[in-house]
C-alpha cells in the first residue's frame, strides 16, 4: 500500500494485474429465462443493448467486437450492453469461459440456460423466430427487436435513435 | 368524420403490413400448401416430394451439420424417421445453409455425416437456397410437417421439434410427434407452431 502511494505507476500496474481472469477464476452468471427477465426491462434512465449470442454462432463472433466498441463508447451516454450467451452449459467451461477471457469481454455476460425455449423466445419479442445473432435495443420510451446481424455502423445508427 | 375514419383505416392497413412483414417474412402459415422442389440427394439421385407416391404427408426438417442445436436433434431426427417413415410420414432433410459460407455443411461433408450417423432418409442440399425462402425457414433445426391432400401439401406444424434441446430424456412435450399422431387419427393438432433457439441460415 506504501509502496503503491509512492509510485503511480506501480499502483496502475497492480489494479491491471488484478483485473485479468483466468477462465478457472471468473465467475460466470447463470440464469434461467425468469433471472434474465430484469436485464430485459429498463428500471432506470440507461438504453441497453442486449445481444442474443453464442461462442458456436460464427455471425455473433463476428458482430462481437462491434458490441464491445459501442459499450466502450457509448457509456458516458449511459448506455449498457448485455450479452446473454445461450452456449450450452456443458460447454461453459471449456468453450464460453475461455471465450469471454481470450477475448477480453468487458460488456456484461451472462448465459442463459433455459431449454423450453418455445415458452420464453415470444417473451423477448413475439416476432423473434428463434434465431441467433438476436438483439433487442430499449429503454423506458423505446423498445426494438432485431433478428439479424449487424456491422459497427448499422448498430450506431440504431442506437442513436434512441439517445436524445 | 369521414377523412378521420380514412385516416384510421390508413393506419390499422400500415399497422397490419407491419405485422405481417416483421418476423417471419414471406414463409409460409399453417394451412398454406407447400412448394414440392427437386433438390439433390447425398446419393447424387434427385428428390422430390412427389416421388412418395405412398406417403400421406412428410417431416421436412431444414437441418445442417455444423449447427449445436441441429446436432444436438439428429438423433432424435433418426428415430422420427424409423418412427413414422413406415406410417406414411418420412423425414425429408434439408441442408440450407451456403455451403461457400459453411464448408462444413458441403456435400461431401452431408455425405460423411449421413453415412457416420446413419441417416435413414435423403438428406438433400438446398442447391441456390431457392426452397427455404419459400417455406420461411430461418434457422436450423426448422421443422414443416406437412399433409398430403388433394391440393398438395399442406402445412400442418411449423417449428421444433420437442421442448429440450439439451436433453432428449428431459422432454415434456414432443411438438413433431404430436402434430403427427394428431394426424395419423385425424385428430386437430394442439400446437401448430412452437418455436426454438437455432443457428441462423448461412447466405
Amino acid at each position: 500500500m506504501i509502496l503503491c502511494f509512492s509510485c503511480k505507476e506501480e499502483k496502475k500496474d497492480a489494479i491491471a494485474e488484478a483485473q485479468i481472469e483466468t477462465p478457472n477464476t471468473l465467475e460466470l452468471e447463470v440464469h434461467d429465462f425468469n433471472g434474465i427477465k430484469k436485464y430485459l426491462t429498463a428500471t432506470d434512465d440507461k438504453t441497453y443493448v442486449v445481444n442474443f449470442w453464442a461462442t458456436w454462432c460464427a455471425p455473433c463472433v463476428k458482430e462481437l467486437p462491434y458490441f464491445e466498441t459501442l459499450n466502450s463508447e457509448y457509456k458516458a451516454k449511459d448506455v449498457e450492453v448485455i450479452l446473454i450467451s445461450l452456449d450450452f452449459p456443458s460447454k461453459y467451461e471449456s468453450k464460453l469461459k475461455p471465450f469471454i477471457v481470450d477475448k477480453k469481454l468487458q460488456s456484461k455476460v451472462v448465459a442463459l440456460d433455459d431449454a423450453d425455449a418455445n415458452s420464453w423466445i415470444p417473451k423477448v419479442d413475439e416476432s423473434w423466430t428463434g434465431a441467433i445473432p438476436a438483439t433487442v435495443i430499449f429503454n423506458k420510451n423505446k423498445r426494438k427487436f432485431y433478428e439479424k446481424s449487424f456491422t459497427y455502423d448499422e448498430l450506431e445508427t440504431e442506437l442513436k435513435q434512441f439517445l436524445n | 368524420m369521414k377523412t378521420l375514419k380514412l385516416v384510421f383505416a390508413f393506419v390499422a392497413m400500415l399497422s397490419l403490413s407491419a405485422f405481417t412483414t416483421v418476423g417471419d417474412g414471406h414463409g409460409y402459415h399453417v394451412g398454406d400448401i407447400a412448394t414440392d422442389f427437386k433438390l439433390e440427394n447425398i446419393d447424387g439421385k434427385m428428390v422430390s416430394l412427389a416421388d412418395y407416391k405412398d406417403a400421406k404427408g412428410f417431416i421436412v426438417i431444414f437441418t445442417c451439420n455444423t449447427c449445436p442445436y441441429a446436432v444436438a436433434y439428429e438423433d432424435r431426427i433418426i428415430e422420427l424417421d424409423k418412427k413414422y417413415a413406415d406410417k406414411g410420414y418420412p423425414v425429408i432433410a434439408i441442408m440450407p445453409n451456403n455451403t461457400d459460407v459453411k464448408p462444413g455443411d458441403n456435400m461431401e461433408a452431408m455425405q460423411a455425416r449421413a453415412k457416420s450417423k446413419g441417416f435413414t432418409f435423403p438428406y438433400l442440399i438446398d442447391e441456390g437456397q431457392k426452397i427455404y425462402p419459400q417455406y420461411g425457414a430461418t434457422k436450423t433445426p426448422h421443422v414443416y410437417v406437412l399433409q398430403k391432400t388433394a391440393k398438395g401439401n399442406q402445412v400442418k406444424y411449423i417449428g421444433a421439434i420437442d421442448d429440450n434441446y439439451k436433453d432428449a430424456s428431459q422432454v415434456n412435450t414432443t411438438y413433431v410427434e404430436n402434430a403427427v399422431d394428431a394426424l395419423l387419427k385425424g385428430k386437430e393438432i394442439k400446437e401448430t407452431q412452437t418455436r426454438a433457439i437455432g443457428c441462423s441460415i448461412k447466405v
